[in-house]
């Protein structure tokens, strides 16, 4: 786990933030530059995950993020800094559908598979053939109507293998196991109900013989939930709610929740007005990592219901937050709120990356959260203890978090209620960073995030709780955040809690990010550019025009042929993207929940359309 | 000079009597839930026949109704429809203020749509809206794409400004520009 750089030449500091620099004073340079003596230290001492939650890497891909510590780190290097220029296109495969693309790939010996957004096609692809033609393809023909309760675009964030088996889920609330080889369903459980409003959009995780998996719609009063099955059967062994009574949240004996604001009974009623809690949100849609030694699974908690905070005081537990829970029971060791009483949809179902690193001369074994909200999270993730939270954008939202109560410090002057328009809010509901995972190289100790560069304003109105429709109560209206570009893609130095570089992107990078061994970064652009960057610089290296906006997972995979490959899959949508698969309005400046208003060009700049791309060197 | 008063007064009394015009309604509607009779042909295509006709004798008197439309308005928001098209610029659901209509653009059609739902996520209200408010719905929803009489379309409202008023919104075809 050598870095490859010295100490601090090779930590850059570019655009804005070099500028900045070259303007202080001769002595203040001479401090930056002494920064490594002074106590800095080199991104990438001491930082790597866990052994047993990121195995050597075996050329394969089997879950969209990499391994349970969620490191998005592929060991491959045949693709490098000095040759990724030479990059080009191995093969292509239309996916037929015109929905966004968010979905990892997955690569299982000489198979390729992809799920599509909605109707979820499941399509497995032979890659010893030339031009990878289909093996098979599944179609779990998921019910229509659930497109009209997804909140944000008919996405799907992938599929996952394990033991010979593929499992996804569809948007209409069906979980999926299918033989990875014939493609034959193996069982199918319905656990999910549109008509209160619930859909599947995230991608399970298998840990040992469960499926983990969430619900979708905190837009629509759906209480949330993770629950596990069986991976023979498919029946359900456990369910976790994130609001009601702790028997039912299965909260116990083991919870040690390590802030005091997390302390107490019940608090997933106490903490809402009557009955609020069961149509209270906080829905499990996002990213689940598990540490194999502590036997622990980690998984955030979306936004509270309805998104105008006046309508239900009190700090709205399990919102917002994070569980560790044990994976054979679900029963629930330590939870940790982001957000309490969050007023501005700051969901908290972001990736975390598991590490062990020396914080402060202390070994640690920690997780990294870069979170909604706009902070960079380091916790304790055997106590939940939060070592460090730095924003990693754009935010006036709140005011830092306070390291002895744990609480975030929000800003009276951004606090939302019904009938007041409160103006420039940074970071928007879509947050500083959504969904879009982050990726870690070991090599280089630093946290490629994509993210968003926005803002917004937003006025509180009633709202009325009809099952299966929307249960928002807010107007939105967002617009690009400070320096006019809405898109950014940070390297973030976790030891030094600090940036080390930052590129601007004109719109949200929504795409996730990819990192490998040849210290190579990939990400994509909506407007359908595919870029390769060095690690190390954030240097444009190669950059690819797909045929729609990129909004999905890049991997990397070696092939049969014993060659390193990079595939994505194009395809715009999803939430920034909908003004364009869902062909919007944007003289409604509330379309598309605000979001419209900031992506007025993006339909001259794209269209829908997915489209599977694959690369190797010539 | 007489006749310039004559019609002066002619005129004051014209105005007004315009203006309630566009308000007048049936105080006493039908309460009971329940819906317009006529069946809405789904479609434009008749093998060899002529158009379908979509009319309904409760249209006319619900278009261009300044009571019915900002009743209906008001039950935009009230019944969710916003959470799932915004102020009429979409999100989950389709944007109803352009000219593209998937079921079609006229009161019947839309009022078919809010009654019984449409198969890719559009939910009937058939049992939870009286017909009258559907068909003010309707009218409403007419209004947003500018196809409301000016003089009776909502103005300006309270809430955060999405869009201009309905009463300023043009037509979604021309988006005011002459052919
Ligand atoms: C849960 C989300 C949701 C709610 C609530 C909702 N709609 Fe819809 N609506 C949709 C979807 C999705 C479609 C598209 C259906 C399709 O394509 O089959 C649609 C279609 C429509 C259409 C047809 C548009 C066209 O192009 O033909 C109209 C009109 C409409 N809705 C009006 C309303 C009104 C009025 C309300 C409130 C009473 C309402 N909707 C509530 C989701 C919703």
């Amino acid at each position: 786990m050598s870095r490859r750089s010295p100490a601090f030449e090779g930590e850059p500091v570019i655009g804005l933030r070099c500028k900045v620099l070259a303007a202080f004073t001769a002595g203040l340079l001479s401090f930056a530059v002494l920064g490594p003596a002074l106590g800095q230290q080199s991104p990438g001492a001491n930082i790597a995950p866990p052994p047993a939650a990121a195995p050597a890497d075996d050329g394969q891909w089997t879950m969209p993020a990499k391994n349970y510590a969620s490191t998005r780190y592929s060991e491959l290097s045949e693709i490098n800094e000095s040759n990724v220029g030479r990059l080009q296109v191995a093969f292509t495969f239309s996916t037929g559908v015109a929905k966004g693309h968010e979905a990892a790939p997955l690569v299982v010996g000489a198979t390729m598979y992809i799920v599509t957004p909605f109707p979820n096609i499941l399509y497995a692809l032979d890659l010893t053939k030339p031009g990878a033609p289909m093996k098979w393809k599944f179609e779990p023909k998921p019910e229509p109507a659930a497109q009209g309760v997804a909140c944000c675009d008919v996405v799907n964030r992938g599929a996952v293998f394990s033991n010979g088996r593929i499992f996804f889920a569809t948007l209409d609330g069906h979980a999926v196991a299918v033989d990875a080889e014939t493609g034959e369903q193996v069982w199918n459980t319905k656990i999910g109900n549109i008509n209160i409003g619930e859909t599947i959009t995230m991608a399970p995780l298998v840990v040992k013989d469960k499926v983990l998996v969430g619900n979708s719609g905190g837009e629509l009063g759906v209480r949330g939930w993770i629950k596990a099955l069986d991976v023979d059967d498919g029946h359900v062994v456990w369910t976790a709610y994130s609001t009601g009574p702790d028997n039912e949240v299965l909260i116990g004996a083991e919870f040690k929740p390590f802030y005091e604001m997390d302390q107490g009974r019940d608090l997933g009623v106490t903490s809402w007005p009557p009955d609020a809690w069961k149509i209270g949100g906080g829905n499990v849609w996002g990213w689940i990592s598990y540490d194999p030694e502590l036997d622990l699974i980690y998984h955030g908690t979306g936004n509270p219901g309805p998104w105008n905070p006046d309508l239900r005081p009190g700090d709205n537990k399990w919102t917002a937050g994070i569980f560790a829970r044990d994976p054979d029971t679900g029963s629930a060791h330590w939870f940790y709120q982001w957000t309490p009483h969050d007023q501005h949809d700051y969901d908290g179902i972001n990736e975390q990356i598991l590490l062990d690193m020396d914080w402060q001369g202390q070994p640690r074994k920690v997780l990294v959260r870069p979170e909604r909200n706009g902070y960079v999270y380091v916790l304790d993730r055997t106590t939940g203890e939060v070592l460090s939270a730095k924003p990693f954008g754009a935010v006036n939202s709140s005011k830092g978090v306070d390291l002895e109560t744990g609480r975030l410090i929000e800003n009276p002057e951004k606090k939302t209620g019904t009938g007041k328009v409160v103006r420039d809010i940074c970071p928007t509901a879509s947050g500083a960073k959504d969904w879009q995972p982050s990726a870690f190289s070991p090599r280089t100790g630093l946290l490629y995030i994509p993210h968003s560069n926005l803002c917004m304003d937003e006025q509180g109105v009633e709202v009325n709780y009809i099952a299966g429709t929307p249960y928002v109560g807010m107007n939105v209206r967002m617009k690009p955040g400070p320096g006019g570009h809405r898109g950014e893609f940070t390297a973030w130095d976790i030891a030094n809690e600090k940036p080390a570089w930052k590129l601007k992107e004109n719109f949200p990078v929504w795409s996730g990010a990819l990192v490998t061994a040849g210290d190579v970064v990939f990400y994509g652009t909506m407007e359908g550019w595919f870029k390769a960057v060095s690690a190390r610089t954030g240097e444009l290296l190669w950059q690819f025009k797909t045929s729609s906006g990129i909004i999905g997972q890049p991997i990397a995979y070696r092939g049969p042929d014993g060659h390193e490959y990079i595939a994505v899959l194009s395809g715009v949508g999803g939430w920034a993207g909908a003004i364009v698969t869902g062909d919007l309005d944007p003289r409604d400046a509330t379309a598309a929940l605000g979001f419209a208003n900031a992506m007025r060009d993006l339909k001259d700049a794209t269209n829908a359309g997915g489209a599977l791309y694959v690369f190797r060197l010539p | 000079m007489k006749t310039r008063v004559l019609l002066l007064m002619l005129l004051c009394v014209a105005i007004p009597v315009a203006g309630c015009e566009r308000e007048e309604r049936n105080t006493r509607p039908d309460p009971a839930l329940g819906s317009s009779e006529q069946g809405v042909p789904v479609t434009t295509l008749a093998p060899g026949g002529e158009r379908p006709s979509l009319s309904d004798t409760k249209a006319a008197e619900f278009e261009n109704n300044a009571y019915h439309l900002s009743e209906g308005k008001r039950l935009f928001d009230w019944f969710n429809c916003s959470g799932c098209h915004a102020n009429g610029g979409g999100g989950m659901g389709p944007a109803l203020m352009d000219d593209k209509w998937i079921y079609g653009g006229s009161i019947e059609s839309i009022h078919a749509t809010i009654r019984d739902g449409r198969p890719n996520g559009m939910p009937s209200f058939r049992d939870r809206i009286p017909d009258d408010q559907i068909w003010e719905l309707a009218a409403f929803v007419r209004a947003l794409s500018g196809n409301a009489s000016k003089a009776a379309a909502p103005s300006r409202n309270d809430d955060m400004m999405a869009h201009p008023s309905e009463n300023r919104l043009p037509n979604a075809t021309t988006l005011g520009k002459s052919p």
